[in-house]
């Protein structure tokens, strides 16, 4: 229903408005065209980056005996969680004529040279830091799965390290590479804080910016206009993913035999040059932008040279105790992480087992719709909803527009996936003999649930609460659309503020947004050493 | 408790052969069914149909009077009062060995002293009264297996179903459970039905063997009855040791053939008998200086004994047994004390 319902009126009001012959002169205007062009272009590049740097680590991370493996995994994995609005202010900050660490280390490039990262480069960089997790996760599920005994046999046939890596490891590993670029790809035509951020001052637009400006400046023709765009958005992700099942055609290779041991590549003297290498890309990708965040919301003014003596907590105090924006912000982001989360749980908990157990055919249709919106971005989603409840909802009579239970509402159809995801793997490494012995002992379906499958599948349950939860507190691309006075969240407070020129104030917020999202992830990082395979995605 | 009935019982899984195929028998009150098979024969199904976790395509379940499925309806399993060993234990790792073993007393909402009394009492009977309080995951395999009986036992149920319980366990192991089987047979008075692919273990538990193969039920009888009067060449080869041989017997011949008969099929020429198998058992192939000529084709030493492979002039195999060693190759004459016509 939450995902049919709105993607169907999507659907409608974009054939009816290009029925009408809306569609040419959206279709004839530049602008379109331009951002078509900067939104694939982008992507494409953003993939590129994701591509080297998540292969690269995990290839060493998976397959070499480098040292710190998990907190470099951790590490690693903390770009993905941090909202790319945050990203974006933090690398706005460490880079630019006026960045308080740079002059803070007298580095800074001269006043009124450019900002090098509002450019079309500068996004693809911040997309493909961003999304880099991403295929890194992906890759290295299927390099987890390499068994060391076809390694062994390779080089006992006379292969050295490289031919192993050419012959053996590559081509095995292009699944996983694959679907991680199309993941990426997808990830960055969706993507709208970081092409916000960076792409807005320079007037550089992307279709998901497109719409939120088209949708700024509300006209007669917006609706059609931005159902229209957003289902150009849903084209290219779709055709994104047609390339990628085209190219995984004829590469099912399910890995034969056991797959107990991972594969380990001794790398002798290289392995200090690796694991510095290593280092020095978490130091760039997140200690440096990090560290330029709070330098930011340290600084008394935007461009003040950060001392010892200039370091002011003001923002701080201004963003928890003066504005009161900030303060319904925290209260509508926690309420709505909150209730989407339990809510997203109970029906997952029942959706995951009737999948896993069910064996009906109608499942296949189900497990289908839901994945919907796991594949389409979050802009999407969030005109669909737009449009089914711009107006009162007819025999209610009720305005669901303009308030915070429309952004619940796409909360739930956009995190339903995500919230599934850790409860379908639980429940496939649930021996149903378990729930058989149960049965027999004469307990019925409710008792089961409550003696048996509840406690089993618990932390895994835990861990899909605390996952929505940590997306959905940070989430900007839904609420930018939905949201109204009274109704912001973290991530468009965020963004506002730094739109109006606070950039300390914005920064202030993201440094405390960032350390709850680190919080977050090491309570699960904490929970994940009881839990089944697969729930917490960073951990194996 | 009452017998239980699988009345012309099918199941099938949609497409293809069905995995079980017209099966009927009738286990009395109190018997201890082996069901036993090559894995695919379909005795798994049988047993998960008799459960409830699977529903019949075909025919029905009843227990005594009350029918507990048919094609169109189907008592849950939860309301059959019946246990199940499952081949991995199925004990529920958040449960100490008390509580997995009182989970069927607690859903039944029995509590207090008589639910303490009777799971001590349940653990005491597989010897587990000690390990009350570990979790499974403390519990070596054998214990595991015990707990499991043991929850078995608690509520004490109209049919107790077994599948294949000792596949996990070593050999030794084998052993001391199936000891611990036959006497929980004696003393709860239970019908059990067992599945297993270990013809030794059926005929060494159970007061009655069904021996299936592919969804179908080839024969159902007491153990020594199966081992000496065996239905078809299936029932023959999967029943105990033997070779099948294939002689020309008068067809008015009687099933049980001595050595005169067996000697004149054997050294016709031309007969005008039709070709019969004909069940050969190791114990009764004899050395006989009088008997046909053999070729000693392998010979293994098996402790108490050697097992010959000797083959008969026309080329087909026999086995026996010798005190002696033989040479291979050499001419081993014998004579046949009796055999089975299948």
């Amino acid at each position: 229903m939450l995902s049919a319902l709105p993607l169907g009126r999507l659907a409608y009001t974009g054939i009816i408005s290009s029925l009408k012959g809306d569609m040419w002169p959206l279709l004839s205007d530049p602008a379109l065209w331009q951002a078509v062009g900067n939104t694939l272009s982008t992507s494409f590049f953003g993939m590129l980056i994701s591509l080297s740097i998540g292969g690269g680590f995990a290839l060493a991370l998976t397959l070499c005996n480098i040292r710190g493996k998990s907190l470099l995994s951790f590490l690693f994995m903390l770009p993905m969680m941090i909202p790319p609005q945050v990203t974006a202010l933090s690398w706005i900050g460490m880079t630019g004529p006026s960045s308080t660490l740079l002059k803070a280390i007298g580095l800074a490039p001269p006043l009124g040279s450019a900002q090098p990262l509002y450019s079309i480069f500068g996004i693809s960089l911040l997309l493909g830091v961003q999304h880099a997790p991403l295929v890194y996760l992906s890759l290295r599920s299927g390099l987890l799965a390499l068994p060391q005994d076809g390694i062994e046999a390779a080089k006992l046939s006379g292969a050295s390290s490289w031919r192993v890596l050419k012959d053996i490891i590559l081509p095995l590993s292009m699944p996983g590479l694959i679907a991680g670029a199309a993941i990426a790809f997808v990830s960055g035509v969706g993507n709208f804080g970081i092409s916000a951020i960076l792409g807005i001052p320079a007037s550089i637009f992307t279709l998901p910016t497109l719409i939120y400006s088209r949708f700024s400046s509300f006209g007669g023709s917006t609706f059609g206009d931005i159902a229209m765009l957003s289902g150009m958005i849903a084209i290219i992700s779709v055709l994104g993913l047609a390339i990628q099942e085209r190219a995984m055609k004829g590469r099912d290779y399910r890995i034969i035999g056991l797959s107990g041991k991972a594969a380990t590549f001794q790398l002798g003297g290289w392995r200090l040059v690796v694991e510095a290498l290593l280092w020095l890309s978490i130091l760039i990708i997140l200690v440096a932008p990090l560290t330029a965040l709070v330098a930011s919301s340290l600084a008394p003014a935007y461009g003040v040279p950060l001392t010892l003596k200039t370091a002011t907590i003001h923002a701080y105090e201004e963003i928890l105790f003066r504005q009161a924006v900030t303060r319904t912000a925290f209260i509508n982001s926690l309420f709505l992480a909150t209730v989407t989360s339990l809510c997203l749980l109970l029906v997952t908990v029942l959706t995951a087992y009737f999948l896993v157990r069910g064996k009906s055919r109608f499942m296949f249709l189900l497990s289908a719709l839901v994945d919907i919106p796991y594949a389409l971005p979050g802009v999407v989603i969030s005109v669909s909803y737009v449009l089914l409840f711009a107006a009162p909802i007819p025999l209610v009579g009720i305005t669901l527009y303009g308030t915070l239970w429309i952004i619940l509402l796409a909360y739930f159809s956009s995190f339903f996936a995500v919230s599934l995801k850790p409860m379908v793997s639980a429940f496939t490494q649930f021996d149903p003999v378990l729930e058989e012995a149960a049965r027999l002992s004469g307990a019925g379906f409710w008792r089961r649930m409550k003696d048996i499958i509840l406690p089993l599948v618990g932390p895994a349950a835990g861990a899909s609460v605390i996952l929505v939860f940590l997306i959905a507190c940070n989430e900007l691309t839904v609420s930018a659309l939905l949201w109204s006075a009274g109704t912001q969240t973290l991530g468009v407070v965020i963004y506002n503020l730094d739109d109006s020129g606070s950039f300390d104030l914005a920064s202030a917020l993201s440094v405390l947004v960032v350390a709850m999202v680190i919080v977050l992830m090491l309570l699960l990082e904490l929970l994940g050493r009881k839990l089944p395979k697969g729930v917490v995605p960073w951990r194996n | 408790m009452a017998k239980l009935i699988l009345n012309r019982l099918s199941k099938s899984f949609g497409g293809g052969k069905p995995a079980v195929n017209d099966v009927s028998m009738t286990i009395r009150e109190g018997g201890f069914l082996a069901l036993l098979g090559p894995s695919g024969c379909g005795k798994t199904t049988v047993l998960r149909m008799i459960a409830g976790f699977e529903q019949p395509s075909d025919g029905a379940i009843l227990l005594g009077e009350r029918v507990l499925a048919d094609a169109g309806s189907m008592v849950p399993p939860e309301r059959r009062n019946m246990a199940m060993v499952f081949q991995s234990y199925a004990l529920w790792p958040h449960m100490t060995v008390a509580e997995n073993t009182g989970y069927p007393l607690k859903v039944r909402g029995i509590t207090g002293e008589r639910y303490r009394r009777k799971v001590m009492d349940a653990l005491a009977t597989v010897r587990l009264d000690a390990y009350a309080e570990r979790r499974p995951s403390e519990l070596s395999g054998g214990q595991r297996q015990r707990v499991a009986l043991a929850r078995c036992l608690v509520t004490e149920p109209d049919v107790v179903l077994l599948d294949e319980p000792l596949a996990n366990l070593d050999r030794h192991l084998r052993q001391e459970m199936e000891e611990t089987f036959r006497e929980f047979h004696a003393t709860s008075g239970a019908t059990m039905v067992y599945v297993t692919h270990d013809q030794a273990e059926a005929m060494a538990l159970a007061t009655d063997v069904a021996v299936m193969s592919e969804g179908r039920l080839l024969q159902m009888a007491p153990p020594a009855e199966l081992y000496a009067r065996p239905e078809g060449r299936l029932v023959g080869s999967l029943v105990g040791q033997g070779a099948i041989v294939s002689l020309k017997i008068p067809e008015a011949a009687p099933r049980a053939l001595d050595w005169e008969m067996l000697k004149t099929a054997m050294r016709a020429e031309e007969g005008i008998s039709p070709l019969s198998d004909i069940l050969v058992r190791p114990q009764d192939v004899l050395q006989d200086a009088e008997g046909i000529a053999c070729r000693v084709s392998s010979i293994l030493y098996e402790g108490e004994r050697y097992a010959l492979r000797l083959t008969l002039p026309d080329g087909q195999a026999l086995r026996a047994y010798s005190r002696e060693p033989a040479a291979l190759g050499a001419i081993y004459p014998i004579a046949i004390r009796s055999a089975w016509r299948l």
